[in-house]
């Protein structure tokens, strides 16, 4: 009886914990959130207000362009829209580019014997560890010289190579789960080398691809100090447009968390779906679970 | 294609690509370490070559220490409170319960959520006329200033500690469900108590997975930029400046493309250095490292 009621007691602790933790982690997301759908007056409250009635103006203040002008500001015009469609394009090519290429090279690293492999996959790995700040010095030098600052081919490219260490190793760790067997059977099917890995393996790897394509999404879509240096108004990324109220005063905090919510809103939605492959992700493709 | 060239094939495009836009501009920035050089002087002006007088300057220079001296705080504190609350939040998630999925999804968002964009909305929260946070603390009859020299470097910690802790909570949970039951179950049998299996079964087990998640964040930690440039911008007067922001402002503030290249690679060599002693541990089987350390559970 008593044994019983410790564990009870033990139980709800462990309980109050995790959700106290869970709500410290939510809270800024939450606030986020909550502050995108006040009114000026509302957020900047004092004590902050849990209740309030909702505006969708800062939304309106992203896409219409258009600002409420009842406290005597300004109307402050942004090209959010514009900004959003670079992210999702130097985002998207970027990544089919890396998942291409990884694939193929995971592939070949993962069936066959190359002399020196595991100096070359630890050298594609290495290129991922390098500080994005050292390597920047020499990147905007040869993005000078060779008229690619600000381009979106640029960015794409530059994302391409980021993504490319981190796309080879997941990729290698999926398809090493795939059974050998399924090739070789197509193989003495008469099936060439390429056309066993397209009709047999590739079908198999989709799901890790899908997967390694939304971490590599991932991290083009949240990538700044690159974009910041090299990229000017045509081919901004969101996050270097956010970085932009460094330093200024009188911040139209409506319009940024609105801006933030959209941008983040992504980024959500995909940490849900991938929750079976978030370790993975994290980890290189090391640990498999 | 015979199978022979077709593997070299497949493998092409990625060194390609990886050759040219990293090892290339790495060799450029190499050579124009040893050159006196700016990119805002004019074409006409040829680098004057300077030997390794870039890599004296840098070296000797206080700020640089000063600035390596605010890397290593930041880096040794928000390594070690994250894997604090990471391993905290990963004891307390290791049991099986309803939605526990969900909720370790959950803690995990701020990790996949853009640096910038939590670094922009906390200088919101933690403003210190209408912040959240001033509100929290103000209940409990406190008063706090994050932007000051003392507090500023502890205020970006929990920032990454609130972005990070769910990694290494991640990454531990997985070291602990990894942990073989039937050592536990004999342990029952000998009626070790909790601690003694913590210590003689779990921790044993769970080191690799370990000294991996502290590595990684060790290094990420070290190359921090744009949290830090976005909340703090290095102030208050280079109380947060940590080195990636230092090296920013020489080669992209000042523009001394030739001294920014040298520091650039004191930095790659640090770095270097640090992933070595990582893809090593990558490198060795988790599983394998768990069976010898049962061995010596069993000894």
């Amino acid at each position: 009886m008593r044994r019983s009621n410790k564990k009870t007691i033990l139980r709800t602790i462990r309980f109050v914990m995790i959700a106290l933790a869970t709500i410290v982690f939510v809270f800024p997301i939450y606030w986020m959130f909550v502050t995108s759908f006040k009114t000026r007056v509302d957020m900047f409250a004092m004590p902050p207000k849990w209740v309030f009635t909702p505006t969708l103006e800062n939304y309106m203040d992203v896409f219409l362009k258009v600002h409420y002008t009842i406290y005597g500001l300004t109307p402050t015009p942004t090209d959010f829209d514009r900004f959003l469609f670079n992210s999702v394009l130097i985002s998207l090519s970027s990544v089919a580019l890396s998942v291409g290429f990884g694939t193929l090279a995971a592939y070949s690293f993962s069936r066959f014997e190359l002399k020196g492999k595991d100096t070359w996959l630890f050298f594609i790995l290495s290129t991922r560890m390098l500080p994005p700040i050292a390597v920047l010095v020499p990147m905007f030098l040869m993005y000078r010289t060779l008229g690619l600052m600000n381009t979106h081919i640029g960015l794409i490219l530059l994302y391409t190579m980021f993504n490319l260490s981190f796309a080879v190793w997941m990729m290698k760790g999926f398809i090493d789960e795939i059974p050998k067997e399924l090739e070789e059977a197509a193989m003495i099917d008469g099936y060439s080398r390429i056309r066993a890995f397209i009709k047999a393996t590739l079908p198999q790897a989709l799901t890790g691809m899908a997967a390694t394509a939304v971490f590599c999404l991932i991290t083009s879509w949240n990538e700044f100090a690159f974009a910041y240096v090299t990229s000017g108004f045509e081919s901004r990324t969101v996050p270097v447009s956010l970085a932009r109220i460094r330093g200024e005063s009188g911040i139209n905090w409506g319009l940024i968390t609105a801006s933030e919510v959209i941008y983040l809103m992504p980024v959500i939605i995909f940490t849900f779906l991938m929750q079976r492959y978030l370790l993975r992700g994290v980890t290189f493709g090391t640990i498999k679970k | 294609m015979d199978e022979n060239r077709l593997k070299w094939f497949l493998i092409t495009p990625t060194v390609i690509i990886l050759l040219f836009w990293v090892i290339y501009p790495l060799l450029w920035s190499l050579g124009l370490s040893f050159y006196n050089y700016s990119v805002m002087q004019a074409f006409a002006a040829k680098p004057t070559f300077v030997g390794i007088q870039n890599y004296l300057d840098v070296l000797s220079d206080p700020v640089t220490w000063s600035r390596f001296q605010v890397t290593a705080r930041f880096v040794v504190l928000a390594v070690s409170v994250e894997f604090v609350i990471g391993f905290i939040l990963a004891l307390l998630l290791i049991e099986e319960f309803r939605g526990k999925r969900i909720i370790i999804t959950t803690i995990l968002i701020p990790m996949m959520a853009a640096p910038i964009a939590i670094g922009v909305f906390f200088r919101f929260v933690l403003d210190e006329t209408f912040g959240v946070t001033t509100y929290f603390l103000s209940l409990f009859g406190l008063g706090f200033k994050w932007y000051t020299p003392t507090n500023v470097i502890p205020s970006v910690v929990l920032v990454d500690a609130w972005m990070w802790s769910p990694f290494m909570m991640l990454i531990i949970l997985a070291g602990l469900t990894a942990v073989p039951k039937y050592l536990y179950e004999a342990a029952d049998i000998d009626r070790a108590s909790w601690w003694m299996k913590f210590r003689y079964i779990t921790v044993p087990t769970i080191k690799p997975i370990l000294a991996i998640a502290l590595l990684f964040r060790t290094m990420d930690a070290f190359k921090l930029f744009d949290l830090i440039f976005i909340l703090t911008d290095g102030g208050p007067g280079g109380a947060s400046e940590t080195i990636s922001l230092h090296l920013y402002r020489i080669a992209f503030q000042y523009f001394y493309t030739g001294k920014g290249s040298a520091l650039a690679y004191v930095l790659l060599v640090i770095i270097i250095v640090l992933s070595n002693i990582y893809v090593r541990f990558l490198t060795r089987r988790p599983v394998e490292t768990f069976q010898s350390s049962e061995t010596i559970v069993e000894v």
